[in-house]
């Protein structure tokens, strides 16, 4: 390439990215199922479904990042990969192709929690699909919370609980990994039921709760419910926004300390 | 020395006592053996299907993880595990084409660059330790004790990832003579166990076990020396169920080398993990005078 072909190469490199970043004013060509819409840069994916006109009647819920009900998939114009993402989270782009993943079909296994011991089979027993897994990783690309999901399929297969537990703890249960997995496993009710079994039976017992569940049991926040019912609307709000979130007992000591 | 040790689901479950015993083995030889960060399965049956290459992304995974954590060598225990991983290996070694295919499929991890070989830790005892050696660390020979080494499949076939001879191994009996035990020979040394048929037809399995152990026992061996946890299992486990089933059979012990070396090295029969066997193996030691 001669200096005059890269210099120009350059001269028009520019100049795109110039009309891209023509900031707040300009519109993105966006298509949702297949249908192209022209809509302001700046927007969520979901504001800009909501600004084409659609009303969110499911995959839709906390707007926040929480609760993994906006499952997005999407492709780029040109683009070989096909990207996973919160409709909430993520900012619409120049050629999006759009589609929203409300409900993935996955039963989850019926057990008792009481029943179970956490033991090294105790997840392959119930969910036996996981000793398919080819460790091909789509899940894990699948995943918009970036978690190693093959990772925690694994170390559930292998026994790993507590390892699992905390390899998925991030999990919004969307359903993503469930969708790609060539071997139809189920992760997302996988990692459940580890940080279930991790919970319940291997973390430390929380004693703040013990304390705060005997105080329950003993009655001593009644009068303080008894209050909250009978207050009206406004008054509940104005608490709400002035409550203080507690730490643990021993940090609040230290805080109190001056330490 | 460290070994980056690649573990395998069944050393993490039902072959905990292997695992545990070989660790403290190779310590005492001077061989730390350090699990690998992170690692998945090993892709369990080796894929010999043309087209398959998703089955060689487990085992292939895992050789990058090796490379990445900056060894050249992943040793392993389990003869499956062990199996799988030399078989991708090579594939990829052969067939660039596959290698390029399965690293642009992984996209997020880095390109293999064919820098790690797989050693079976007999493997390791044999050629870098050498049993020469290892027979100078025996302080309680294990003298007067009949072993049968059993090979079963994934230690020695296919041929090119075979740890010894397809068909005259002696890895084994070699170990066994080097630790102080005699050894009997048995025609059914190389023949499969039953393998995965233990999960849906139990009894199929049962008088594999039966018809091994009949003949060890028929040639007078007191138990039987193996490496793999799958061929473990079936032959001890089933193995004494079929005393249930099968007239005459009397199930004898089934010792994971690293066992027998521990013994004989003078280490303390609690660090072999006896009790996770089915047939308990420290009687024929006891009657053998070999530990008290």
């Amino acid at each position: 390439m001669s200096d005059n072909e890269t210099i120009q190469g350059s001269a028009e490199n520019v100049e795109a990215d110039i009309n891209c970043e023509i900031p707040e004013k300009g519109t993105y060509r966006i298509y949702i199922m297949g249908k192209a819409y022209d809509v302001p840069v700046g927007l969520t994916i979901m504001k800009a479904i909501e600004f084409a006109g659609y009303q969110f009647i499911r995959s839709c819920g906390c707007r926040a990042g929480f609760c993994g009900a906006c499952s997005t998939v999407y492709r780029k114009e040109d683009e070989q990969k096909l990207h996973f993402a919160l409709a909430c989270q993520t900012l619409v782009e120049e050629g999006m192709y759009l589609v929203q993943i409300p409900f993935v079909p996955a039963t989850k296994a019926k057990y008792d929690i009481y029943d179970l011991k956490p033991e090294e089979n105790t997840i392959l027993s119930l969910y036996p699909e996981i000793a398919k897994c080819v460790s091909c990783n789509t899940c894990t690309k699948a995943c918009p919370q970036d978690i190693k999901v093959m990772m925690y399929i694994q170390n559930s297969l292998r026994g790993n609980i507590a390892k699992a537990a905390e390899l998925s703890f991030d999990c919004i249960q969307c359903g993503m990994c469930a969708m790609r997995c060539p071997a139809d496993i189920k992760h997302y009710h996988v990692g459940q039921l580890a940080r279930r079994l991790y919970g319940k039976y291997l973390d430390d017992e929380s004693q703040d709760l013990k304390k705060r569940m005997q105080e329950m049991r003993d009655g001593v926040w009644d009068e303080e419910i008894d209050k909250l019912v009978d207050m009206d609307e406004d008054a509940i709000v104005e608490l709400y926004k002035e409550r203080k979130i507690e730490a643990r007992g021993d940090l609040d000591k230290d805080c109190k300390e001056g330490n | 020395m460290d070994l980056l040790y690649y573990p395998g689901c069944t050393l993490k479950t039902s072959a905990k006592s292997l695992e545990r015993t070989a660790f403290k083995v190779m310590e005492s030889l001077g061989h730390r053996l350090v699990e690998m960060d992170e690692w998945n399965c090993c892709g369990v049956v080796a894929s010999l299907t043309e087209d398959d290459l998703m089955h060689h992304l487990a085992p292939l995974r895992n050789l990058i993880h090796a490379q990445d954590q900056g060894y050249q060598k992943i040793v392993a225990l389990c003869d499956m595990c062990c199996n799988t991983l030399k078989q991708t290996n090579l594939r990829v070694a052969q067939n660039e084409d596959d290698l390029d295919t399965l690293n642009s499929f992984m996209d997020k991890e880095s390109d293999y660059r064919k820098s790690v070989s797989v050693q079976h830790v007999l493997e390791f005892l044999r050629d870098d330790v050498s049993f020469k050696v290892l027979k100078k660390k025996v302080k309680k020979p294990l003298k007067g004790l009949k072993l049968m080494p059993y090979y079963g499949c994934t230690m020695l076939r296919p041929r090119q990832v075979a740890i010894d001879d397809p068909e005259e191994p002696t890895i084994l009996s070699d170990l066994s003579r080097a630790l102080g035990a005699e050894t009997v020979d048995n025609p059914y040394k190389i023949e499969c166990c039953g393998s995965y048929h233990t999960i849906k037809n139990k009894e199929i399995v049962r008088k594999r076990a039966a018809t091994i152990t009949g003949y060890a026992t028929q040639r007078g061996a007191d138990a039987i020396i193996l490496s793999c946890p799958l061929c473990q299992y079936n032959i001890d486990t089933r193995g004494k169920e079929a005393e249930g089933s099968i007239e005459g059979h009397i199930q004898i012990p089934v010792f994971y080398y690293p066992q027998l070396m521990a013994i004989a090295m003078g280490m303390d029969p609690s660090d072999c993990a006896f009790e996770k066997n089915a047939v308990d193996p420290a009687r024929v030691l006891k009657e053998r005078g070999i530990i008290k």
